[in-house]
C-alpha cells in the first residue's frame, strides 16, 4: 500500500456514482463517456509521479478525482490509509496548482498564500510566519504586498505553488502548471518545482502533456491513453523500454520498422530484404511480424564495423543547432537519425546512398498490432 | 497623416444635441421661476417641501432593501448557474426577462389580489393579509421592486461572473479548505464589486423613480410625489428632473471609477 492509492478507479461521465462500468451505457439518450478506465496506482510518500498523455486521455480527470473536484464512478482513493473517495474537496487537505494559476485577484500575494490557513482559523502569528516562510521558499520574499495583476506568469505560478503548500497538504497536485508559460520560463520553473518538492518531501502528482517535462522531474511516469494506463515506470525505463506501441511512439521520437522474424533464438530480423539483429532472443515465432523500434540518437551515420547496417537514400537533412537530423528512406520507411553537431561533420547530400548503423542492443522489439 | 472621420463627428454632434438640448431646455425652464430673472428658486422650493424629504427617504429605504434582497437572491443563483448548470443559463435569462414583458400594473394587481387574503397552508393561517399592515405592504413593495429590477441586477451580476474564471477560482478555494459561504463572501463577491455596484445603482434608479407599484400599494414613495407635484406645479418638477439626471451621472461616474480599481474584476491569470 502506498501513501496515495488509487484502486480500480473508473470515471464515466453521464452516469451516477456507483454505476458499474458494464452498466454504464447511454443515459437519457446521451452516450456515457468513459474518461478513466481501470486505473490502479500506488504513490509512495515523497514521490513525484507524473501523468503523461495526449489531450483527452483522462490524466486531468484522474487528478481532479484525487482532489475531490470529481467523483469516481467506482473505485477507491486512499490518502495515508484513509478512504477519501466520497470526501468533498475542502476536507481532503490536498493542495492544488492549476493551469490558469487561479490566484484571487482581490487579494495580495501574502493574502493569497495565507488564504488556506485563514479559512481554517489558524492564529494570525502562525499565518504570518508561514507566509514569510513560503515566500522565501519560492524566492519572492519582497512580493507580499503586490497583487496578481502586477506579477508575470512565472511569478503568479510560484505564488500559486506557495499557496498550495502553505496549508501543509498531504498531497500536492499540479495540473499542467507550466503550459501557459513560455519555453524558457517553463524550464526554469520546472526545476524550481522539483527542488521545492524534494526539499519538502511532499507526495506529488503532476499532470502534463509535455514529455520532456515529465521525464525531467519525475520519479515515475504514468503514461495514459484513452483513459487507461499504458505503462508506469521511471523516466529511463519509459523512454528506453516502452511496453506498448503507444508509449514507444508518444515518448520521444521513434523509428518503427515493420520486420519479419527470421530466427528468434539468434534475434535475427529481416526488413526490406536486409537483415539485422536485436540484442536479445525474441519472444515471437519465426515468420511473425514485429515492430523493431530505434531511437534516432542510437543510429550512426555511415558504416560502423560490428554493428547492424542498413542501406538507404538520404531524403532530408535539417540543421537544428546542436543536432543534425537526417532522414533516410529505407524501403517503405522513413528513418530519422539524430547526429550530434561537430565542426568536422560532413553533412550528407539529399539523394545520396548512405548506410545507417546501430548496435543490436538499440533494437527494441514489440509485437505488431 | 491621419484621416479625420468627418461623418463620425457629425453623428456624434447630432446625437449629443439630441440628448442635451431637451436637458438644457428643462434646466433653463427650472431657472425661470422668478419672472425675468434666472434663479434657483424652484430648487429651493423643492428642497424646502418636507414631503420631498419624507418620500425621498422612504424610497431610499425601499431601494436599499430591494438591493439587499436582490443580491441575496441573484448572486447565489447566478453563481450556481455559472458553476454547476451552465446549460440552464438561457432558461434563467428568459425568466429574468419576464419583468419586461409583464407590465408593472399587472404585477401590482396580481399582488393585491393574491395578498389581500390571509396566507394559509393546508387550512392553517400563517399570517393575516399582508395588505392590511404597513410592514406587509412595504414587504410587497420591496418584492415588486425586486422583480422589476431583476433583469438589470441579473445581467450586471452575470456580466461580472463572465469576466472572472468562476469555476477555477471556486475550485482553488475549495482545495484550500473553503466552504461555500467563504467562497462567495471572500472570493466571488469582492471580484464582482463593479458589477454589484452597477446593478445596485441601476436598482436604486428604478426604485426611486418608480410610480405604479408605489401608487397602487398606496405607499409614500418619491415616484408618486413627483407625479403629484407635476399636476400642480411647473418649475419644481423641472428642477427635480435635472436633479435626477445629475444623480444618475454621479452614479455612473462612481461605477466608472470603481470598475477601474485594481482589486476588482480582471482575468484570473494569463500568459505574459
Amino acid at each position: 500500500m502506498g501513501f496515495l492509492d488509487l484502486v480500480q478507479i473508473h470515471k464515466t461521465f453521464g452516469v451516477r456514482p456507483g454505476t458499474m462500468p458494464a452498466e454504464a451505457t447511454s443515459v437519457r439518450g446521451i452516450p456515457a463517456t468513459a474518461a478513466v478506465v481501470d486505473f490502479n496506482l500506488e504513490v509512495q510518500r515523497g514521490e513525484l509521479v507524473s501523468f503523461l498523455g495526449p489531450s483527452g486521455c483522462g490524466k486531468t480527470t484522474t487528478l481532479r478525482m484525487i482532489a475531490g473536484l470529481e467523483q469516481p464512478t467506482t473505485g477507491t482513493i486512499r490518502i495515508a490509509g484513509n478512504d477519501v473517495s466520497r470526501k468533498p474537496a475542502n476536507q481532503r487537505n490536498v493542495g492544488m496548482v492549476f493551469q490558469a494559476y487561479a490566484l484571487f485577484p482581490n487579494m495580495t500575494v501574502a493574502s493569497n498564500v495565507g488564504f488556506g490557513m485563514r479559512v481554517t482559523h489558524k492564529p494570525k502569528e502562525q499565518i504570518a510566519s508561514r507566509v514569510t516562510e513560503m515566500l522565501a521558499l519560492i524566492r519572492m520574499p519582497d512580493f507580499g504586498d503586490r497583487y496578481p495583476y502586477q506579477l508575470s506568469g512565472g511569478q503568479q505560478q510560484r505564488v500559486a505553488l506557495a499557496r498550495a503548500l502553505a496549508i501543509q497538504p498531504q498531497v500536492l497536485l499540479l495540473d499542467e502548471p507550466l503550459s501557459a508559460l513560455d519555453a524558457k520560463i517553463r524550464v526554469e520553473l520546472r526545476g524550481e518545482i522539483r527542488r521545492i518538492q524534494q526539499q519538502l518531501g511532499i507526495t506529488t502528482v503532476y499532470v502534463t502533456h509535455d514529455q520532456e517535462e515529465a521525464l525531467s522531474i519525475s520519479d515515475r511516469v504514468v503514461v495514459m491513453n484513452a483513459g487507461r494506463i499504458e505503462q508506469i515506470g521511471a523516466p529511463f525505463e519509459i523512454y528506453n523500454f516502452p511496453q506498448t506501441i503507444f508509449v514507444a511512439g508518444f515518448v520521444g521520437t521513434l523509428n518503427q520498422l515493420r520486420c519479419t522474424v527470421e530466427d528468434p533464438a539468434a534475434a535475427r530480423l529481416s526488413f526490406d530484404g536486409q537483415v539485422f539483429r536485436a540484442g536479445n532472443p525474441l519472444a515471437a515465432a519465426q515468420g511473425a511480424s514485429v515492430l523493431a523500434m530505434l531511437r534516432p540518437e542510437e543510429l550512426r551515420f555511415g558504416a560502423v564495423e560490428g554493428e547492424n547496417q542498413l542501406n538507404g537514400v538520404v531524403e532530408r537533412v535539417t540543421f537544428l543547432g546542436a543536432i543534425v537530423r537526417i532522414q533516410i528512406r529505407l524501403g517503405q520507411s522513413l528513418v530519422t537519425l539524430d547526429a550530434l553537431n561537430e565542426r568536422r561533420l560532413t553533412l550528407p547530400k539529399v539523394g545520396e546512398q548512405q548506410t545507417v548503423s546501430f548496435p543490436p542492443h538499440a533494437v527494441w522489439v514489440l509485437q505488431a498490432s | 497623416m491621419r484621416r479625420t472621420n468627418v461623418w463620425g463627428w457629425v453623428w456624434v454632434l447630432l446625437g449629443t444635441a439630441y440628448f442635451l438640448m431637451p436637458l438644457l431646455g428643462a434646466f433653463q425652464f427650472s431657472l425661470e421661476m422668478r419672472r425675468g430673472v434666472l434663479s434657483l428658486l424652484a430648487y429651493q422650493r423643492a428642497f424646502a417641501d418636507p414631503e420631498f424629504w419624507s418620500t425621498f427617504l422612504f424610497s431610499n429605504q425601499m431601494a436599499v432593501l430591494t438591493i439587499v434582497v436582490s443580491l441575496a437572491l441573484i448572486v447565489p443563483t447566478a453563481f450556481w448557474v455559472h458553476l454547476r448548470v451552465p446549460q440552464w443559463r438561457p432558461v434563467v435569462e428568459f425568466i429574468t426577462l419576464m419583468p419586461f414583458v409583464i407590465p408593472a400594473i399587472i404585477l401590482v394587481f396580481g399582488m393585491i389580489k393574491l395578498y389581500k387574503s390571509p396566507i394559509m397552508i393546508g387550512g392553517l393561517t400563517l399570517m393575516g393579509p399582508p395588505t392590511n399592515s404597513v410592514i406587509g405592504t412595504n414587504a410587497l413593495l420591496v418584492a415588486g421592486y425586486v422583480i422589476l429590477a431583476m433583469p438589470y441586477m441579473y445581467r450586471a451580476v452575470d456580466a461580472g461572473l463572465r469576466a472572472i474564471d468562476v469555476r477555477t477560482l471556486t475550485e482553488a478555494a475549495q482545495s484550500l479548505g473553503a466552504g461555500w459561504f467563504t467562497i462567495i463572501v471572500q472570493v466571488i463577491l469582492p471580484n464582482l464589486r463593479a458589477a454589484l455596484l452597477s446593478g445596485a445603482l441601476l436598482t436604486f434608479a428604478i426604485v426611486v423613480g418608480e410610480l405604479t407599484l408605489a401608487s397602487f400599494l398606496d405607499r409614500p414613495a418619491f415616484g408618486p410625489y413627483l407625479w403629484l407635484l407635476g399636476q400642480h406645479r411647473a418649475y419644481e418638477p423641472a428642477a427635480l428632473s435635472i436633479i435626477s439626471f445629475a444623480l444618475t451621472w454621479v452614479a455612473m461616474g462612481i461605477i466608472y471609477f470603481v470598475s477601474r480599481g485594481r482589486g476588482g474584476q480582471g482575468q484570473v491569470a494569463g500568459a505574459h
